[in-house]
């Protein structure tokens, strides 16, 4: 007897587990406005990318056109597959000493894995990861990029290398 | 030749004398043979295409996605693509295949359902077969199929294949017992097996609601037998794409794939169009006892319409089952049916046979 009451209590509690599950797609179903579908090319005005996607390394300019980077080439020691380059150049600076800075940082994002080893280790944090995506090109070279822009210089409060 | 939308008999009859009087006797009925088996198969056709591609959207709204929405507008024209795709494919042949039965298991799955589409009654005068044991004959020929599919995994040459027809053969076989069982109550309760007999009672309430308690049950234990049979999910164990990649299919190419993709459709439209006459009352509008305008204002809508919005409610229910449940086990899908459905299903039809002899009903 009692393992009959079981089983009729058995096919009421499977139907109403079924109800909760067709209840939950339901939901779905009836609520088409919570989509979760972006259509690409259609909303490439609009479409914000989230705060922790990597697109590609870039270096952070302020407004005066000054970025953080003084060429100390740790990144390039920690990148594991040999997607950044620096080249420095000497100068002199005003009271006649000489000093080491950045003249290109290059940058081979066709060889870069995206895995933020390069933002991590900088000590000034000068590089970071940005939300551009769209890099398809014509031809490998232009995959090279250098990440300081033209005519900038190091910002004042970077420490010396 | 009136046209009337709400009746097709004068349609078809005058179609009928048009041909007797043009041709000889022979040679009309081989004629009106080849406008039904083409209207048959156009309509097969096209109403495949669209369940595919409602089958799509469905299934991408309840996971909160689109679906296809790049060919056509709203993605409309994307199954005539994926079609015209399908039949430029080549068509594969496994080696130490058995090549007769492999070509013959496609056919035999899809004249299967053909078979049974023939005696559903879309409207009134539209209805190519109509006799007196119509519900015993769509349960016999729709069973048919399974050989087909059988045939399909045995032929391959494949153990993927073999073990999918397999399971849908166990499947179908089981299920078959409560889909005829839920249609014997109704049966019971119509006290016919005749389609336009069994439409002709529900005008005043659909058997759904007239019948109480007894074909409520009949109702939900068709829906879980039905969509056993058509191997559709939670029931795809047959296919299982993910274990068994697809079942007794997995050789086929082309547009012998294109066939048994076809039969999967077309049976889901045909359980819902058995549901939707025996339970929900066919091409006959909604109607409520005593309120008279209520039951005008309906018959206003014509029955073909009454008919595929009942089917494609019921069809919807299904898709909702198959996005929703997870897939059974083997054994847990011959648990559900012995140990489930068929005492329940026996108890029912007694309950049924109750309420008939008391005149409890409506």
């Amino acid at each position: 007897m009692k393992s009959f009451i079981e089983y009729i209590v058995s096919i009421f509690k499977g139907l109403w587990t079924l109800l909760i599950g067709m209840k939950v797609t339901g939901k779905y179903f009836f609520t088409p406005w919570k989509n979760v579908t972006q259509q690409y090319p259609e909303n490439r005005e609009k479409l914000v990318m989230f705060e922790r996607f990597r697109g590609e390394v870039i270096m952070l300019h302020n407004e005066n056109n000054e970025h953080s980077c003084n060429g100390c080439g740790i990144c390039e020691i920690n990148c594991p597959n040999g997607s950044i380059e620096i080249i420095s150049k000497s100068i002199l600076t005003a009271d006649g000493k000489k000093k080491r800075i950045i003249d290109q940082h290059i940058y081979h994002l066709g060889m870069c894995t995206l895995c933020n080893l390069c933002v991590k280790a900088c000590p000034s944090g000068a590089l970071a990861m940005g939300q551009n995506f769209e890099h398809a090109v014509w031809d490998r070279s232009l995959l090279t990029k250098v990440l300081n822009q033209e005519g900038s210089t190091i910002a004042e409060n970077v420490k010396e290398e | 030749m009136g046209f009337n939308f709400y009746d097709f008999t004068a349609l078809t009859h005058n179609i009928h004398v048009g041909l007797v009087e043009g041709f000889s006797p022979f040679m009309a009925t081989t004629l009106e043979w080849v406008i039904v088996g083409t209207a048959y198969l156009l309509f097969v056709a096209l109403f495949g295409l669209l369940l595919v591609y409602a089958e799509r959207k469905v299934c991408a709204a309840f996971q909160q996605r689109l679906g296809p929405m790049r060919v056509g507008y709203w993605g409309l024209l994307q199954t005539i693509a994926d079609f015209i795709k399908l039949l430029m494919k080549e068509l594969i042949m496994p080696r130490k295949a058995d090549r007769f039965l492999y070509n013959l298991a496609p056919f035999i799955v899809i004249i299967a359902s053909f078979l049974a589409i023939a005696v559903i009654p879309f409207a009134p005068g539209l209805q190519s077969l109509d006799f007196d044991i119509g519900l015993f004959y769509l349960t016999s020929v729709s069973s048919v199929g399974v050989i087909g599919i059988l045939l399909a995994g045995w032929s391959s040459n494949n153990k993927y294949s073999l073990i999918g027809a397999m399971r849908s053969g166990a499947q179908i076989l089981s299920y078959e017992l409560s889909v005829s069982l839920s249609l014997l109550t109704m049966i019971v309760f119509a006290g016919s097996m005749q389609f336009s007999t069994i439409v002709e009672g529900q005008r005043d309430g659909w058997y759904l609601f007239t019948g109480h308690i007894p074909s409520l049950v009949a109702f939900i234990v068709f829906l879980i037998a039905g969509t056993a049979e058509t191997n559709r999910g939670p029931f795809d164990l047959a296919e299982a794409e993910s274990e068994l990649t697809a079942g007794f299919h997995t050789e086929y190419s082309g547009i012998k794939f294109a066939f048994f993709f076809l039969a999967e459709y077309i049976n889901l439209f045909i359980i819902s169009a058995v549901a939707a006459t025996v339970f929900l009352g066919g091409w006959m509008p909604l109607h409520f006892g005593h309120l008279e305008a209520f039951n005008h204002a309906m018959d206003v809508i014509p029955p073909l319409v009454w008919f595929f919005l009942k089917v494609f409610g019921v069809i919807f229910i299904i898709m909702w089952f198959k996005w929703t449940f997870p897939r059974l086990r083997v054994d847990q899908i011959l648990t559900l049916e012995w140990k489930y459905l068929l005492p329940i299903n026996l108890i029912n039809i007694l309950l049924m046979a109750f309420i008939v002899l008391t005149k409890f009903h409506f």
